[in-house]
């Protein structure tokens, strides 16, 4: 695994991957960052307004704006709030947040004077298991700085967001079953590789169309996004879990929440849009080099539509009540990703799907 | 280099394993097993137990330290709202946690560590071994405690309908 590898490997292998996370870092945040104004002018474009266009041309600057208003304000920490654990919380949260990106593969391997670059911090032998670990572990975030707050609204609001990140990891984990069957590897790059198929176009999708809805719709609830975000109902939770939080403590819960999208819409894209590969990528006749950037365009392509159809559901479709939430993942998910499991078991060993 | 981090690893799991127990408040005690639990899964990584490592993650940390910390959060308890025990359990547990304690070095007394490594099985703990050990060697096993976790499950349904 990664610290046995390190270990055996020279130097330069550890100053490319540094590299590689300085960039992923500052990638990550950038898009975040501008997640942040494309929801507000979507949300403006759907209720036929005109959204941010103050700061900069369209909006261009909003977000920078956003960030110097919240390292600006005022840190208010209530009296009897658990101190070291009230900022320990936000920080849990956008680390978790941040630590899935080391697993997904961005491109193709780039050749730069005879050394392969990998597009990829770690190609785990578990990726897959790794990324259920880290969304696992979102929870303790919010659930400490709920708890840390000393206020029941925040308690009541962390202890909803995650009896619903909770439930519906097992919709999440069962419905990935199938993909795993089929392309019998955990390492997200063999999944990747195996939707390189008819030109580029062997999707998952297209093979587990109900295994990418039930995913899609869990990597909603993972998310806390409408129509799953009972954590921050304002009409009956005031906030949610952060209702103690101000200045850049609560603005690193927001946009954590925003590089978790990011995050969730990269899985989605690798696990179900074919990742990296787009049509004929190998028939084009380019050099390696020019197919590993146009592939990193292309998963980044299908990123932002993914993330553009979160912001789409956001503003189109109300909350849903709790137990419908509940009975949604518990009753109708769990049992339909099992039959759904039991299909492509029936159908590998028919030889139908392989 | 691997020797430094195991050694890192030990300390961190020793000291969070005994504030485990040392914390007067109870979420401080569950967030200390969390870490435990992390240090522990270094140490499947050291050995090279990948699949061991990230599932121990997500069962442990992930799953049951939450389900933890729901119920000592909504409890709320603290130190005042602590029950007072008699000194006869005080001594009935000093008992029976020493007696562990016998069991576990008679149990690993004869242990030679250097008889475990095998440099050629590396990959060992990866998933691929696993699988092709879990589901060739041990398959009747692995079907019935299979069973035995269904059962389990049954039974916490069953219990918590009858209360309501």
């Amino acid at each position: 695994m990664i610290a046995y590898s390190i270990l055996d490997r020279d130097w330069s292998f550890l100053t490319d991957k540094l590299i590689l996370v300085g960039i992923l870092f500052a990638v990550a945040l950038g898009i975040a960052a501008y997640s942040t104004l494309a929801e507000r002018k979507i949300a403006a474009f759907m209720q036929d307004r005109i959204g941010p266009d103050r700061a900069g041309f369209f909006g261009i600057l909003q977000p920078i704006a956003d960030g110097v208003k919240s390292i600006l304000k005022e840190e208010i920490i209530p009296g009897r709030a658990h101190k070291f654990l009230f900022i320990l919380a936000p920080c849990i949260f956008m680390t978790v947040a941040l630590m899935t990106y080391a697993i997904i593969p961005w491109g193709k391997d780039l050749i730069i004077n005879g050394r392969k670059f990998s597009l990829q911090l770690a190609d785990l032998n578990v990726g897959i298991l790794y990324s259920f670990a880290i969304v696992s572990l979102g929870v303790y975030g919010i659930m400490i700085g709920g708890w840390a707050s000393n206020n029941k609204f925040s308690l009541l609001g962390a202890v909803r967001a995650s009896t619903q990140m909770i439930s519906y990891e097992l919709a999440m984990g069962l419905s990935l079953i199938p993909i795993v069957m089929m392309s019998s590897s955990l390492s997200l790059r063999d999944i990747t590789e195996a939707q390189s198929y008819w030109h580029g176009m062997h999707w998952n999708i297209m093979l587990q169309p109900l295994s990418f809805i039930i995913f899609f719709t869990c990597a909603l609830a993972e998310c806390n996004r409408t129509p799953f975000d009972l954590a921050e109902t304002e009409s009956e939770l005031i906030g949610g879990y952060h209702t103690e939080y101000s200045s850049m403590k609560l603005a690193l819960f927001l946009f954590g929440e925003y590089v978790n999208i990011f995050v969730s819409a990269a899985v989605i894209s690798i696990l179900f849009l074919g990742g990296y590969n787009f049509p004929y990528m190998n028939e084009m006749g380019l050099s390696p080099n020019w197919v590993s950037i146009l592939s990193m365009g292309a998963l980044f392509a299908k990123i932002f539509f993914i993330i553009f159809v979160f912001m789409w559901i956001r503003w189109t479709i109300p909350r849903f009540r709790y137990d419908q939430l509940m009975k949604l993942g518990w009753q109708i998910f769990i049992p339909l990703c099992i039959v759904n499991i039991l299909i492509t078991g029936l159908l590998i060993t028919l030889k139908i799907y392989h | 280099m691997r020797e430094y981090i195991f050694y890192f690893l030990a300390l961190v799991s020793v000291i969070s394993a005994l504030m485990v127990v040392f914390s007067r408040n109870p979420i401080h005690s569950v967030l200390y097993l969390v870490v435990c639990f992390f240090s522990i899964a270094g140490h499947y990584l050291l050995l090279n137990a990948q699949f061991l490592a990230v599932v121990h993650v997500i069962i442990y940390a992930g799953a049951i330290m939450v389900l933890f910390l729901f119920v000592i959060m909504l409890l709320n308890l603290n130190k005042e709202s602590e029950p007072h025990k008699p000194i006869i359990i005080k001594f009935a547990s000093v008992i029976s946690a020493s007696l562990l304690v016998l069991v576990l070095i008679a149990a690993m007394v004869n242990i030679n560590p250097a008889a475990d490594s095998h440099p050629t099985l590396h990959t060992i703990g990866m998933v691929r071994e696993l699988g092709d050990t879990l589901f060739k060697e041990y398959l009747l096993p692995f079907e019935i405690s299979s069973v035995l976790f269904l059962t389990a499950m049954v039974g916490v349904v069953l219990i918590s309908k009858k209360e309501s």
